[in-house]
């Protein structure tokens, strides 16, 4: 079995990787250094790493001034505080004037477990993806976390990195692509249909595969890390090829990933299209793992969807 | 400058103010009036910004965080060069460069998009911090409203400016005392905003003319090391404009032809 590793705390190490390439890389963070893991970052550089307290708003307002001297800010909070408290300064502080922030956002999703329904966000990736020139990057592994945050240090632009608590298996062998911002990676080709998954869903989609192949049923298996912006040339190849498409999210069906698909096929390719994520509702406290099969996104659940749906 | 010669830059930024809102028929004259001294002090008297290189990573920097003044801003930004006054003719239209509320993005010389109020300050924060953080000596200068400081992330951002010590940071608060709905203390009472300021860890000077320009260049000239600066200053909504001095429905609204011919002979008395 894989070793596991949470995307937050791959982000803690990439970023001290990458402060030592790049004196212009600054960290903010409110008050949860230890839990997004920037703690990490300012172990290594403390006269980088600025606390702006339980100050949401305000620590995303710095972080675009800080990009104006030419510094290189990712902030970090809770995707709830990040996307959800600050979406306003996000918008208007940061994406309006296109500054070079990077807002990275751990404890998304309902994977958050015990801290319970106002703690996990479900609305980040939607919120987001909504905002004029925004990219938003969600890392299915610890591999790809460390190299999407090198990827978003050189992009010159507003970016959101979205990232879990939970530890989750570092991808092996094939299953190991390189991350391309704006491009999706197919894991696994099969005929029968096409899962796009972003984040922990990828893991999940790619055992809920096994367990499919197992019964005759073959799918392709995508991950879209960039949804925004999102690879439609990938996404549109394989719905057209396969015919029936999937998608799968740790966030709500609404205004995630799923919707991010559809609009890329919508009008354009004809196919079976079936959303799997949080049904319009809001999470609850529970270990994460049993949180996760609350609401239907365990490799089983997923597998046994995708074959209901077929 | 000396202060004649700011007078009369102060008195050109007044006219430009309300052909700017009269030609776009709408806009923030009241806020934009009461804004100007300080404005024209700070931005075409103070700063060490040049047109010809807008970008200069050592330049001061100045966030209007109260951005509805969009029109006192435009006019300090023509005053020093960096816009022309023919494109007053495009403010608040379609594809121009003078946007209702300003836009970093359009205009070299504008350093932040500012107008969702509350979020200037904390932007001008980072700027100061940035300047620190990197041994820069460049100052940062940001304008707030009154009534703008009834949002929590003003205060947020007023708490790490003493925090960092941001003694490169100068706060200006035009204390006009209107807002749109009304007055400050029929909408929402700001209560003692000098001792609040200073409960924040701020050196505060406050100006009981805030429309003054001597006034306004001693508070300036102030040195304040250790801690931030912030000029509370008491001035005339509507300034200048005898029919729109302190009056709360100038908030908003554009004068009709009549009106500006009446406010432009007043500017010419």
């Amino acid at each position: 079995m894989s070793e596991k590793i949470a995307t937050r705390a791959a982000y803690g190490e990439a970023l001290v990787e990458l402060g030592k390439q790049n004196d212009k890389v600054v960290v903010l963070d409110a008050d949860l250094a230890h839990a997004t893991m920037t703690v990490t970052f300012q172990k290594a550089f403390p006269d980088r790493h600025y606390n702006a307290g339980i100050a949401e708003a305000n620590m995303v307002g710095m972080a675009a001034g800080l990009s104006t001297t030419g510094l290189v800010p990712f902030c970090s909070t809770f995707a709830m505080f990040a996307a959800g408290r600050a979406y306003e300064q996000i918008r208007n502080s940061i994406a309006y004037p296109k500054f070079n922030v990077k807002v990275a956002a751990t404890h998304a999703g309902v994977s958050v477990g015990e801290d319970g329904g106002s703690h996990q966000c479900i609305e980040d990736i939607a919120l987001m993806r909504v905002i004029p020139g925004m990219t938003v990057v969600v890392p299915a592994d610890a591999n790809e976390a460390r190299e999407a945050v090198f990827a978003l240090a050189e992009y010159e632009g507003p970016a959101y990195l979205r990232l879990a608590r939970l530890a989750t298996p570092v991808f092996e062998g094939d299953m190991v692509k390189p991350f391309v911002l704006g491009k999706a990676q197919c894991l696994r080709e099969g005929k029968d249909a096409v899962v796009f998954a972003c984040g922990l869903m990828v893991n999940e989609s790619l055992e809920a595969a096994k367990l499919l192949a197992a019964e005759g049923i073959e799918l392709t298996v995508v991950n879209v890390s960039t949804i925004k912006p999102i690879d439609a040339e990938t996404v549109t190849k394989y719905a057209s090829e396969t015919g029936k498409v999937f998608t799968v999210e740790e966030h709500s069906v609404i205004g995630g990933l799923g919707d991010a698909v559809a609009d890329v096929l919508m009008g354009k390719v004809h196919c079976g299209f079936h959303k799997i994520g949080v049904q319009d509702q809001f999470g609850q406290s529970g270990k994460a793992a049993d949180v996760l099969r609350e609401y239907g996104l365990t490799a089983d659940q997923i597998a046994a969807n995708i074959k209901a749906h077929l | 400058m000396n202060f004649d010669e700011l007078r009369s830059v102060c008195t050109q930024m007044r006219r430009d103010i309300i052909n700017m809102t009269a030609n776009a028929g709408s806009g923030h004259p009241g806020g934009s009036l009461s804004s100007v001294e300080l404005m024209a002090s700070v931005f075409c008297n103070r700063m060490n910004v040049d047109p010809q290189d807008p970008h200069n990573p050592d330049r001061d920097r100045f966030v209007l965080s109260k951005g509805h003044a969009a029109p006192c801003y435009y006019a300090a930004l023509a005053a020093k060069g960096f816009i022309s006054r023919d494109e007053y003719a495009d403010f608040r239209q379609l594809h121009s460069r003078l946007q209702g509320h300003p836009d970093a993005k359009k205009i070299p010389g504008v350093d932040a998009s500012t107008g969702s109020l509350g979020q200037g300050c904390s932007i001008a924060v980072g700027m100061a911090l940035g300047a620190k953080h990197q041994g820069k000596n460049f100052k940062v200068y940001t304008i707030l409203g009154d009534g703008e400081c009834q949002e929590g992330q003003i205060w947020e951002s007023l708490m790490s400016a003493a925090h960092y010590k941001l003694d490169n940071l100068t706060v200006i608060v035009d204390n006009n005392g209107l807002q749109i709905d009304g007055s400050n203390d029929e909408v929402m009472s700001l209560g003692d905003l000098a001792a609040k300021l200073a409960a924040f860890g701020f050196e505060v000077f406050e100006l009981e003319d805030g429309n003054d320009l001597e006034s306004i260049a001693k508070a300036l000239d102030a040195e304040v090391v250790g801690r931030p600066k912030c000029i509370l200053a008491h001035t005339v909504k509507g300034k200048g404009i005898s029919f729109m001095e302190n009056q709360v429905g100038w908030h908003g609204k554009a004068p009709n032809e009549e009106q500006r011919a009446a406010a432009l002979a007043e500017l010419e008395g």
